[in-house]
């Protein structure tokens, strides 16, 4: 478990001497690899139809119901580029801030596999779709369209290919639109690429062109991996890992090609070029192919589709449909907002979050459970105010919710803790008071205010009577004032505490510190 | 004669389109009476005859099957298909052994769109195994006899349609050309045969040999035939990225002379290998041409002696990809008791192919792979660049290209099927036009021998309407009688 957790460097070079002891003798000691890694990720298009015919996409449905002659691969059938899948395509791109190319082509990869109906699959080659871009840190070689390949079910008891009695092909997901995402070599570690892939899934999810869940499939990864001495420039033999389906399991596949090719070094190896397979359930790693075996895909362009030529419209009707994206967010909020760089990061990174955010401080703008002087309608609360909003929206109410519970599905509206965070910084309730009125919102909803009054949570004035309080308690805790007088800042607490339950939490901490100071003196 | 009122026989399709319309012949009577002639067919030229009068034509509703069709532009003239062509629960098997029995589920856009305006399914004809082959002897389904001496063959690969048109089996018929595939058979069968523009007719539906080439078009008895059915053909359709709406519709031609057109002769397409009896009859419609009005001179197509290589890279390449889905999986043969999939891959391609489809896959495979792509692949693409051009420069010049449409007449059964070049050589004049995308047409120009000679007239882009006058003003002017060979 905790190998999950460790610097990828540290056990890389944690590897690198269990080996080099057991292997040669410590030689490879003197050297520290580094892992250099590129990502080929697979995005299922969320759009009405398949890539080349008029199908429905499946969700599910019995097997061979969504198709048709062209996504059969019948006799006689021609493709036709779904251009709703393209204009996916150029908001991918621009999201990117990839180039698009004024024209794209498909060409045919051909291949015989009983899961690839024609024969070939259609795809983009070298003359894709968007090419650049960068994204996070890592940037991007290029995107593509090409088309999904139906689903083989093995029948028979391991329900792998091996062993099994038949095998049947269920076409229901044949020519599913994908964009393939490649980036360029610029993942170090395997917690950079799960965390890379956070937040390609995020935007993608923002984007709102793929469905983006790992476990249905629709977000798929390939990553190719090479080790090189630390410092070099140029690139060991790269090894390519397949398809896998969790973030978990990339990281963890990652991490174990890493140590193996670790390992073949370390002991004077080569690596070989070859396709694996990693089994999260073993740990294990297996060859699908050598490059001898590699497929000679016979690429050419595609006779029976015509060029995507892209124009001026096409590409201002994606930018239209781009929505505000995780780096744009995270600069808007901490740059106009005011928010620290740490939770501007965390609202646009974690977009649930960052939606229920924006909702927020939009209703804050609009006056909603605002005392202060800043006119209803006009933009929402910057700086400290809106820092202590964000503060209730990422700290307060997750703690509350849990992992798995979204805040916009939550019994708290965004106006609500819009509410809470007003009432205290307009000192209406003390913290405490806000904390107990959202304990009783994500239990059972309701209006802030309504349950400020029904429970008497209204903070105490710091009149005559939370005075009075304040001077009992110097009478109760006598040692404590002593020691405050002394210089013990920290002897407050008791006092403190004792005024916090006479007022059952409604008085204000900063309020009842001053008036610990003046009635002492000090 | 067969069977069937010989009256009716020999009215072309658009003359008994114009009896029916008249009320003095009925869309059935006709149907019936080529049906009869066409289940006595000797000449093997169909793979699947209708059994009955036409049912459904995936226009709805049907009508009565008596007027079938007859309210509608082709009044019911039947019409008969190339193999390729799917049709609806019709078997469609592209001339393979791969394919037999296969019933595909849905109707090719060519063949709906004729349904639809009153041509219904009367047969679906022979044809070299996936339109490879320029004699028909590559059918896995047997060779089909040439109608003017049935010791020869009819060409290929539409040879099925050709010879039913020719024999007056059938009114009309539908083929398909891909380096020559409709010209050459109704050259060698004395009929017309047109290749149109690329992209002009949906290939929606036709197994493909080789999609940038392939297009579907008429065999016909006359010029105006081919408009009529060429007419109803055409156009956009949205499950071809390929096809484009033609600027005008096809009218029917009405050109008498020939004032004014200029007819350019390549000096590469007309001499040295063209028999002599074919270049006589050639030169002498060149004479009429002239004689009508219009202007011959040499042109020169620099690049069109080196069409055939390119060819013969371009189409196998394309078929060694088209023809992968044939694997097994999913319709048509496969192989029983294989050991794994691979077994079972190769023993049904090895059953199911014939030699020529065989020889053509292999050739695309190994053009396409990697490391001889751009020897092969790459450099056949940029003379096909080169043959456009050189079309393009000419057409500035002259209004058509007019050439021998095949440089022999019919040849014997068997006598170039031990070599494959000899065979191919067969498309020396038309594979330049289908490089090229340009329509092109052939008409019957005489007889060398007793065997009938074709003219072939090619024009610029969409210039079918101006293509079907010139070559109906020279087939009038002709005067070709064909009906000799109605068996």
């Amino acid at each position: 478990m905790s190998s999950e957790e460790q610097d990828p460097a540290a056990r890389v070079r944690a590897g690198t001497r269990a080996r080099g002891e057991a292997d040669t003798a410590g030689i490879a000691d003197a050297i520290d690899y580094e892992p250099v890694i590129g990502l080929e990720i697979h995005v299922q298009l969320a759009t009405a139809t398949k890539m080349f015919c008029g199908c429905g996409l499946s969700f599910g449905e019995p097997p061979n119901t969504r198709t048709c002659p062209v996504c059969l691969g019948l006799p006689g059938s021609l493709p036709v580029a779904n251009a709703r899948a393209v204009h996916f395509g150029l908001m991918i791109g621009l999201a990117l801030g990839s180039e698009l190319a004024p024209r794209s082509i498909f060409h045919r990869k051909n291949y015989f596999y009983p899961d690839l109906p024609k024969g070939y699959q259609i795809s983009q080659y070298d003359e894709p779709l968007c090419r650049g871009g960068q994204l996070g840190e890592v940037r991007i070689h290029r995107v593509h369209l090409e088309e999904d390949a139906a689903k083989l079910v093995h029948v028979g008891a391991s329900g792998r290919i091996h062993g099994s009695d038949a095998s049947i092909v269920d076409f229901n997901r044949g020519g599913t639109p994908l964009a393939e995402i490649v980036t360029e070599p610029d993942v170090r570690s395997a917690e950079q690429a799960g965390e890379w892939l956070r937040l390609l899934r995020t935007t993608m999810r923002q984007l709102g062109v793929s469905d983006v869940n790992m476990e249905e499939g629709s977000l798929r990864c390939d990553a190719n991996i090479s080790l090189r001495p630390a410092g070099a420039q140029e690139l060991g033999v790269k090894t390519e890992l397949k398809n896998m389906n969790s973030f978990r399991f990339i990281e963890r596949g990652i991490r174990a090609e890493i140590a193996r090719q670790e390992g073949i070094l370390g002991s004077g190896g080569q690596v070989v070029q070859e396709t694996l397979h990693f089994d999260p359930a073993s740990e294990r790693i297996t060859s699908l192919r050598s490059k001898e075996e590699a497929h000679d895909y016979r690429y050419f362009p595609e006779p029976d589709l015509v060029p995507v030529a892209i124009d001026a419209a096409m590409v201002d009707a994606a930018r239209r449909e781009l929505p505000e994206l995780p780096a744009q967010r995270a600069a808007r909020l901490e740059q106009e907002v005011g928010l620290s760089a740490e939770t501007a990061h965390l609202l646009a990174f974690r977009s649930e979050l960052g939606e229920y955010f924006d909702a927020a401080l939009a209703a804050a703008g609009q006056g909603e459970g605002r005392q202060s002087a800043v006119p209803a309608g006009g933009p929402g609360p910057a700086g400290e105010e809106a820092q202590a909003l964000a503060n209730w929206v990422t700290v307060e109410l997750p703690k509350r919710l849990g992992a798995d519970v979204s805040p916009l599905e939550s019994n708290v509206t965004p106006q609500a803790i819009a509410t809470i965070s007003a009432m205290v910084a307009g000192k209406e309730i003390s913290v405490g008071a806000g904390r107990q009125v959202l304990d009783k919102l994500v239990a059972d909803g309701g209006e802030p205010r309504a349950i400020v009054e029904e429970e008497g949570l209204a903070a105490i004035d710091g009149g005559e009577e939370l005075a009075g309080i304040v001077a009992a308690a110097l009478a109760a805790n006598a040692k404590a004032a002593e020691n405050m007088r002394a210089g013990n800042a920290k002897a407050i607490g008791p006092i403190v505490g004792y005024v916090m339950r006479e007022t059952k939490g409604r008085a204000d901490g900063g309020e009842v510190t001053r008036l610990v100071h003046e009635q002492l003196g000090i | 004669m067969q069977t069937g009122d010989p009256a009716i026989i020999e009215l072309t399709a658009a003359q008994a389109s114009a009896e029916i319309e008249a009320g003095r012949l009925s869309a059935g009577e006709l149907f019936d009476a080529y049906r009869a002639r066409a289940a006595a067919d000797e000449l093997n030229c169909f793979t699947w005859v209708a059994d009955g009068p036409p049912v459904g034509d995936g226009a709805e509703p049907p009508g009565p099957s008596a007027t079938h069709g007859s309210d509608r532009p082709l009044r019911g003239v039947p019409l008969a298909v190339k193999d390729l062509f799917c049709t609806a629960g019709v078997p469609s098997q592209s001339g393979s052994r791969i394919l037999e029995g296969y019933r595909p589920p849905y109707n090719a856009t060519a063949v709906a769109r004729l349904a639809a305006a009153g041509a219904p399914l009367l047969a679906k004809t022979n044809q070299d195994e996936f339109a490879m082959g320029s004699s028909n002897e590559n059918s896995a389904y047997g060779p089909v006899l040439n109608p003017w001496d049935r010791t020869r063959v009819p060409g290929g690969s539409s040879g099925g349609s050709a010879a039913a048109v020719a024999a007056g089996l059938a009114p009309w018929a539908l083929g398909t050309d891909t380096g020559g595939s409709i010209r050459q058979p109704a050259a060698l069968c004395g009929i017309v045969g047109l290749k149109p523009t690329y992209g002009a007719v949906s290939r929606y539906g036709m197994i493909a040999f080789a999609s940038s080439l392939d297009q579907a078009g008429p065999l016909t008895r006359d010029v105006t035939d081919a408009a009529l059915l060429l007419g109803h053909m055409v156009g956009r359709d949205e499950c071809d990225a390929t096809s484009l709406e033609l600027p005008a519709p096809i009218a029917l031609p009405s050109a008498e002379r020939l004032d004014g057109v200029r007819l350019g002769v390549p000096v590469e397409l007309s001499g040295e290998g063209v028999e002599a009896g074919v270049l006589d009859a050639f030169r002498a419609t060149l004479r009429r041409a002239e004689e009508l009005g219009a202007s011959v001179q040499e042109v020169r197509l620099p690049h069109a002696p080196h069409a055939l290589s390119a060819y013969y890279v371009l189409a196998p390449a394309e078929c060694s990809s088209n023809l992968a889905r044939f694997d097994g999986v999913r319709y048509g043969r496969r192989a029983q008791d294989a050991e794994d999939l691979l077994d079972m891959y190769t023993r049904t391609r090895h059953d199911g192919f014939g030699a020529e489809v065989k020889r053509r896959i292999m050739l695309g495979t190994y053009a396409l792979s990697a490391g001889y792509y751009d020897a092969y692949y790459g450099r056949a693409q940029r003379v096909r660049t080169k043959i456009v051009q050189d079309f393009e420069a000419v057409f500035a010049d002259v209004d058509f290209v007019v050439t021998p449409t095949s440089p022999s007449v019919a040849f014997g059964l068997g006598e170039k099927t031990g070599d494959p070049w000899s065979m191919y050589i067969n498309d020396f004049c038309t594979v330049p036009m289908s490089l090229a995308g340009i329509p092109a047409i052939s008409i019957p120009c005489g007889l060398s021998d007793g065997l009938p000679v074709g003219f072939q007239i090619a024009g610029s882009v969409f210039s079918e309407n101006r293509l079907l006058d010139a070559a109906y003003a020279l087939e009038r002017a002709i005067g070709f009688d064909g009906s000799g060979v109605r068996v």
